[in-house]
């Protein structure tokens, strides 16, 4: 069979790519568009570190298939920061030291992104229950959360 | 390998021509957090793949006379985010909600979660206690069906292959009614249910019972309607001796596999315990 044609929007821009139906969204943005901020950790939809938002909401990419994506609309990590500077959460990320080997991070700051547009003032349970999904194997989290926690309350002008 | 063909209908006509006419096995494509694992796993190796998100009314959520109808494939995130629903039954949804990561609540449906039939999937006791019924529509047109018909064993269920599920349907809500859904995991977050349980019941004006629903999930090879334990609470004031009979029933009905999760004899136990809790908690809030 043909290759799907597929046209979407990524981090506001407008792209167009061909697929066979068994490659994921997260396949596509490695291997077809050269976006390899998303990692694969599992491919099984338990870590997350291939978060990306489909029309705004928070999925994994290794659990959409790429042909879904006609007409839809994706941030990845890539579109997080801004030509001149990092993104308040990467900012908080990086002053935490909120990782080690760094393959979950995307994930994390997607995630958390899409947290603070959900709940702008979360407590910290609500944070370690909204991240669930993301597993990091090296920091223990508490990091990670002092870094999300942070990057809130600046977000907040608090 | 062949390649897999992918259609996303934009229509249940369109969906049901298009899986009549399929050649090869057909996936019905919804959330996908179930599909596209076995995909990866090699588990299922489809000819086709229908996603049935294009469709409008596998998406939305309508308030009739019978009650909410909830598109198959609406997802977690968007179901928890409706009041009405939630209000009415908020069993169902803790059910939904449980299932997997925010990532995963994007894309997970009530819809999906039935029709992959797992025995310990975790919205499907809060429907079956709820009475839910399901829109099926195929070749021959639509029909309809109980959720506790659907799944007839792991991963397999009553639907003919060139059918799927377009809603489920949540009946209307008598005043002083509540529902609740429990499950165990040994963990507090992203597991699988040990036991899972269900219990919808509603009261009349002096307290008394005069409706209830019992299922219980992941105790036996499909999630269970226990009629017994619907007996034991209906004419009582759902008192401690009605709470005992309660747990006694959901422990008789079970059929559990014993493995690492769980024994045998620890699954059948915990359906009591969670019976007993689930129904604690519907009490309140048909009292609320």
């Amino acid at each position: 069979m043909a290759k799907h044609h597929v046209t979407t929007t990524i981090n506001g821009d407008r792209t167009e790519f061909l697929c066979d139906t068994e490659q994921t969204l997260l396949d596509v943005l490695r291997d077809e568009l050269g976006l390899t901020g998303s990692k694969e950790g599992c491919a099984s939809g338990d870590c997350g570190a291939c978060s990306v938002t489909m029309n705004g909401t928070l999925v994994c990419s290794c659990l959409v298939l790429a042909a879904e994506a006609q007409d839809a609309k994706f941030e990845t990590i890539e579109g997080v920061a801004s030509a001149e500077e990092l993104h308040p959460i990467q900012r908080h990320f990086l002053q935490e030291a909120a990782l080690q080997c760094g393959i979950c991070t995307p994930g994390f700051i997607v995630a958390t992104k899409a947290l603070l547009e959900h709940n702008p003032d979360p407590t910290e349970t609500e944070a370690r229950y909204w991240l669930a999904g993301n597993l990091c194997r090296c920091t223990g989290y508490d990091k990670i959360i002092k870094a999300v926690m942070n990057a809130a309350a600046e977000m907040r002008g608090a | 390998m062949a390649d897999i063909e992918f259609a996303a209908p934009r229509s249940v006509r369109e969906a049901v021509k298009i899986l009549a006419g399929a050649k090869g096995k057909a996936k019905v494509l919804a959330g996908g957090t179930d599909l596209l694992v076995q995909l990866r796993a090699g588990m299922v190796r489809p000819g086709l793949i229908v996603d049935i998100k294009q469709i409008p009314e596998l998406s939305t959520i309508k308030k009739g006379k019978k009650g909410f109808e909830i598109g198959a494939a609406v997802p977690g995130a968007v179901l928890g985010a409706n009041k009405a629903v939630l209000k009415a039954w908020p069993g169902v949804i803790e059910g939904l909600e449980l299932i997997g990561s925010t990532q995963i609540q994007g894309r997970a449906s009530l819809g999906g979660n039935l029709c992959n039939g797992s025995p310990a999937a975790d919205s499907i006791p809060g429907m079956i206690a709820a009475d839910a019924t399901c829109k099926i529509v195929g070749p021959k047109g639509t029909r309809s069906s109980k959720v506790e018909d659907i799944v007839t064993g792991p991963g397999k269920t009553s639907l003919k292959k060139d059918e799927f599920v377009v809603s489920i349907t949540l009946p209307e809500r008598p005043k002083k009614s509540g529902d609740a859904y429990l499950r165990f995991i040994p963990r507090t977050e992203m597991d699988i249910a040990v036991v899972g349980a269900g219990v919808s019941l509603t009261l009349d004006k002096k307290g008394v019972c005069t409706h209830a629903r019992v299922a219980l999930g992941a105790v036996a090879p499909k999630p269970l309607l226990v009629k017994d334990g619907a007996k034991a609470l209906i004419g009582t004031t759902v008192d401690a001796a009605a709470l005992d009979a309660l747990a006694a029933a959901a422990s008789a009905a079970c059929n559990p596999i014993d493995d690492k999760r769980g024994t045998i004899e620890y699954r059948t136990k915990v359906a009591g315990v969670l019976a007993r809790r689930a129904a604690v908690i519907a009490l309140e809030r048909a009292r609320a």
